[in-house]
């Protein structure tokens, strides 16, 4: 992956008074993979009972004090690198003080002047094969807050704290993506990357990945509009809703005179537009020092450096290796590396057969199941190693592809080894020239009208085809039967 | 050894030995304490006694005698200034905000403490969240100073903020106490009651489990009636704490044992900026004769400049209020401690409950804090306060290049009046003009009773020393120990009231 990639297409959206160019940046909290919260050893697991995950430190009790988890830090450190960061070995943790109920020590612990990961960068695939660079402007880790319950009871409100302390990296990113497909791709493809390293699940449901995108627009060529900022986009799809609707919201400002006020914005999924929610001059103070109960994080270049050897293949670097060891194509190569589990079944699946024949069975027959089904890989109910065996049996024309596919929905459905399959259902491919050509003339036989017509029009002859497959009960070898029918039929040999 | 007419009389290490041998029992000793601390209320050193609990650890302690398998403070009792978190004992820090607060868990250093079996009379009283060197802005009302000036009955201040623990070693009330140092707020209450307060290293005793003021500054340590007893106390209060990310993994010397090495041949810093303006004249000669005592006992005395000293002051009135206006923002009454009544919403909740649940001085500090981190005023103050704090550590390394210890005043003058103080803040903050500093740097310091005013009343030295160098500090002040020969004790007026 070499330097930027200048984008080819143009991405401007037209006013009423001229095309505009949509600028965003990007705030991404990843919810750190971690068993432990960042200063507690209080467990991070998803739905438990409210409050049942709290430590004395995550209460902020009087004379309580923040340790460092190594792994959280460990975590950050090898997000830093699989987003090809720099590594800042000493950063620092400041408090971040404001007043809120699910906030307890009334400041949250976050690394401010001195981050633990500076640049870094993604490249993004664009529609076209396009590649566009988004630069990485840091990566600090913070504490999450707790989460206020107002709809428990008529005149209380509830706070649950098991949230309160887990470890958050805040990835922040350049303004560089100008349209929503762009930071859609930008946020699909960082979120790929977490979850290859393995350290954000990136779930977007649960919560664990939350996006805060920074919107403004501007005449081609000219400096940046005032952005505002928009709140905890929580899916792939309100990504795209909110940027063109701040977008457009920002060019109707702009076209009919006004100008555009620093702010923070919510999205309301509901209505598919922002709201206002503080303007610049309502921002908190939020009165950041260094934390004094936190000594700096010191990293050790050892330690570095054995996070870095045990960094796992990523997207961009095993695309790349796909489209050389493996000869498929860009998109088929974008496609099977999206999710790490996915890669690894491809690779799986391609041993001993020809890539591209697995990369499109893979990309047809497994993914179109698993959308049908509502599955994810991970769900998989046939194994990379029985679909190989399926298209080894294809491959040496034991069965044909239509069988191949019969007998994958057989192991989609009831389980069983495909080979097993293919002996007892008899569903070996028939090469045997003369009962072919047997079955052969007894359709031609029945069906002397037909005959006639194809031989008006040859494109008539599938329809034989058909016929000759049902015959044999669909183990005939099509391409055999091609051939022969052809012969059979006096038609010339090409079409 | 013979024992004294009364046991509130034995030193803590006499006490060690007392029960050791069988002597005494810790029953014996822990009920005179506890009599002892019920007559002496009229002083207010108390906030929580504890007598059931003390008769309960005592027992324990006695049957562990029995046993022969008593450990370093077997049955000694010991007050425990109110800052400190304690299992299932209220624990205030001297403020309405936590009045009602029974902590689920034991502090670091108490743990410590229990753990070698030591006994708990009960929790002092203090300055509210440890801001204050007169213990007067205690929720629970001010502690009496047990001395007063001679031929005179007004009441005078104990020191603070550690007020109630110094008012109950000086009033023999306990064999000894623990307190907490901000900026002064062991040695300065030891000073101005005629007992020793040792603030150790940052670092050296754990803060987990004590209610945090300013975390860059807090440290706990002992305070005592003899230069020995700190020793015993520090070498039990100190540890690394994996749950204390500040605190130092240093070997935790024989302090004790190296008590009577002398100060032969230390080199003793006399620092020249330590003289200040309007202090009695009995500070500086006091000062002098100290230096001469070393002298006496073959220290080489030096005069040494510690150029930056006079920006400790404000830059401490800089860095502590900001650390504590981020650590009191947890006191919002949602979780635990004082709630205000019908509240209209979280606002009015979090203000009403605050406002009710602080004192002025700590109302004052968290003020000054929050403006100090202000935008656009941070670099203006708390960046610069930081720089200071750079440049006065740096004297003090710069000194220690040649010397081995640094000997000033521990307070600009004896205990003041009750309420002498109270209307000008200022005046009050310069009381830990000579303490201050030490924290500034982290570095460890002792307050040793050194002798008397003209009317009466006690006045300690100050002895600084390197980081983890409490060994040579408490060999210092045991040479001012015994050559200041201090054994004046205050009349026990309160037990008669």
């Amino acid at each position: 992956m070499s330097a930027t990639v200048q984008r080819q297409r143009s991405n401007l959206i037209e006013g009423s008074t001229g095309a505009w160019e949509i600028v965003i940046g990007m705030e991404v909290h990843a919810q750190v993979l971690s068993k432990a919260k960042l200063f507690s050893g209080a467990s991070t697991a998803f739905g438990a009972e409210p409050n049942s995950q709290v430590s004395f430190v995550d209460a902020a009790m009087p004379g309580m004090l923040p340790v460092i988890n190594r792994y959280c830090v460990e975590q950050a450190v090898r997000t830093g690198l699989g987003l090809k960061a720099k590594i800042n070995h000493v950063s620092v943790f400041d408090r971040k003080n404001y007043f809120y109920p699910d906030l307890p020590a009334g400041y949250q612990i976050s690394q401010y002047k001195n981050p633990i990961v500076g640049e870094g960068e993604i490249f993004i695939d664009l529609p076209g094969g396009e590649t566009a660079r988004v630069g990485i402007e840091r990566l600090h880790l913070e504490q999450d807050a707790g989460k206020s319950l107002h709809d428990q009871h008529a005149d209380h409100s509830f706070v649950d704290l098991n949230r309160a302390g887990v470890a958050l990296m805040e990835i922040v990113s350049r303004p560089d993506m100008r349209s929503s497909e762009e930071a859609a791709a930008f946020l699909r493809k960082l979120r790929a990357i977490l979850r290859y390293l393995g350290t954000c699940d990136g779930n977007m449901d649960e919560g664990s990945m939350r996006a805060d995108v920074n919107v403004s627009v501007r005449r081609p060529g000219t400096e940046l509009g005032t952005r505002c900022e928009i709140k905890n986009v929580n899916s792939m799809r309100f990504i795209a809703q909110a940027v063109e609707y701040e977008a457009r919201r920002q060019i109707d400002i702009l076209e009919s005179g006004g100008t555009i006020r620093q702010e923070t914005r919510l999205f309301d999924s509901k209505a598919g537009e922002t709201r206002s929610m503080r303007s610049k001059e309502e921002a908190h103070d939020y009165r950041y020092f260094p934390d004094p109960d936190l000594l700096p994080l010191v990293l050790d270049e050892g330690w570095l450096k054995e996070i870095a050897r045990n960094l796992p293949e990523l997207p961009d670097e095993k695309k790349a290796r796909f489209i050389r060891e493996y000869g498929i194509g860009n998109y088929d190569a974008s496609v099977l590396v999206t999710e790490r589990e996915l890669a690894g079944y491809y690779e799986e699946l391609a041993l001993g057969v020809d890539p591209k024949l697995a990369a499109n069975w893979l990309n047809n027959e497994i993914l179109g199941r698993l959308n049908r089904d509502g599955l994810e890989i991970a769900d998989v109910p046939v194994s990379a190693a029985a679909n190989n065996r399926i298209l080894k049996l294809l491959a040496d024309g034991t069965i044909s592809g239509k069988i191949a596919k019969d007998v994958l929905d057989i192991v989609w459905r009831d389980g069983g080894d495909p080979a097993e399959i293919v002996r007892t259902r008899g569903l070996v491919q028939v090469s045997d020239t003369g009962a072919i050509e047997a079955a052969i003339d007894r359709v031609i036989a029945a069906n002397p009208d037909k005959v006639e017509e194809t031989k008006k029009k040859p494109k008539l002859a599938g329809w034989f085809v058909g016929q000759v497959m049902k015959e044999t009960g669909g183990k005939a070898n099509p391409q055999l039967v091609n051939a022969l029918l052809k012969t059979r039929l006096g038609l010339p040999e090409e079409g | 050894m013979s024992l004294p007419s009364s046991l509130l009389d034995l030193t803590l290490a006499e006490a060690r030995e007392a029960i050791r041998l069988r002597k005494i029992s810790s029953r014996e000793l822990t009920s005179a304490f506890v009599t002892a601390v019920e007559g002496a209320r009229s002083l207010n050193a108390f906030i929580t006694e504890t007598p059931d609990k003390a008769f309960e650890m005592a027992e324990e302690s006695d049957r562990r005698v029995a046993a022969g398998s008593a450990r370093a403070l077997e049955g000694l009792p010991l007050a425990i200034k109110d800052l400190f978190c304690t299992k299932g004992v209220r624990t205030t820090a001297g403020s309405n905000i936590l009045s009602n607060f029974v902590p689920p868990y034991e502090a670091t250093v108490t743990q410590n403490l229990w753990d070698s079996g030591a006994v708990m009379l009960g929790k002092t009283n203090m300055d509210e969240f440890a801001m204050g060197s007169s213990n007067e802005t205690s929720h629970f009302g001010p502690v009496i100073n047990p001395w007063r000036a001679r031929n005179s009955n007004q009441n005078l201040v104990p020191g603070g903020s550690s007020g109630g623990s110094s008012s109950a070693v000086a009033a023999h009330l306990c064999l000894a106490a623990t307190g907490t140092d901000t900026g002064g707020s062991i040695r300065q209450p030891a000073a101005v009651t005629g007992t020793v307060g040792l603030k150790p290293t940052y670092g050296r005793c754990s803060r987990w489990g004590v209610v945090a003021f300013a975390s860059s500054l807090d440290q706990a340590g002992p305070m005592t009636r003899t230069v020995r007893d700190a020793a015993v106390l520090l070498k039990v209060m100190a540890s690394v704490d994996t749950k204390d990310s500040t605190s130092v993994d240093a070997p935790i010397p024989d302090y004790e044992g190296a008590l009577e090495n002398g100060v032969k041949g230390l080199r003793i810093g006399v620092p020249k900026e330590y003289r200040i303006e309007g202090a009695p004249p009995e500070i500086d000669s006091l000062w002098a004769r100290g230096a001469e005592w070393l002298k006496a006992q073959g220290a080489e005395v030096v005069d040494v400049s510690l150029p930056h000293t006079k920006y400790a002051l404000p830059a401490y009135y800089i860095v502590a209020p900001a650390e504590a206006s981020s650590n009191l923002a947890r006191y919002d009454g949602v979780r635990y401690g004082h709630r205000a009544a019908r509240t209209e919403d979280v606002i009015d909740l979090y203000e009403r409950s605050r406002a009710e649940g602080f004192g002025a001085e700590v109302q004052r500090r968290i003020l000054i804090g929050t403006y100090v981190l202000s935008a656009g005023y941070y670099d203006a103050y708390y960046a610069r306060a930081q720089k200071l704090r750079t440049l006065i550590a740096r004297d003090f390394t710069n000194v220690f290049a040649t010397c081995d210890a640094i000997l000033t005043p521990a307070t600009p003058g004896p205990a003041f009046a009750i309420g002498a103080k109270t209307a000008d803040p200022v005046s009050m903050y310069l009381n830990d003009v000579f303490t201050v500093t030490v924290n500034l740097a982290g570095l460890p310091g002792l307050a040793v009773p050194a002798g008397l005013t003209g009317n009466g009343l006690p006045l300690g030295l100050q002895i600084v020393g390197k980081a983890f160098d409490e060994e040579t500090v408490l060999r210092v002040g045991r040479a001012i120990e015994v050559a200041a020969d201090f054994h004046a004790k205050p009349a026990a007026w309160w037990r008669a009231a």
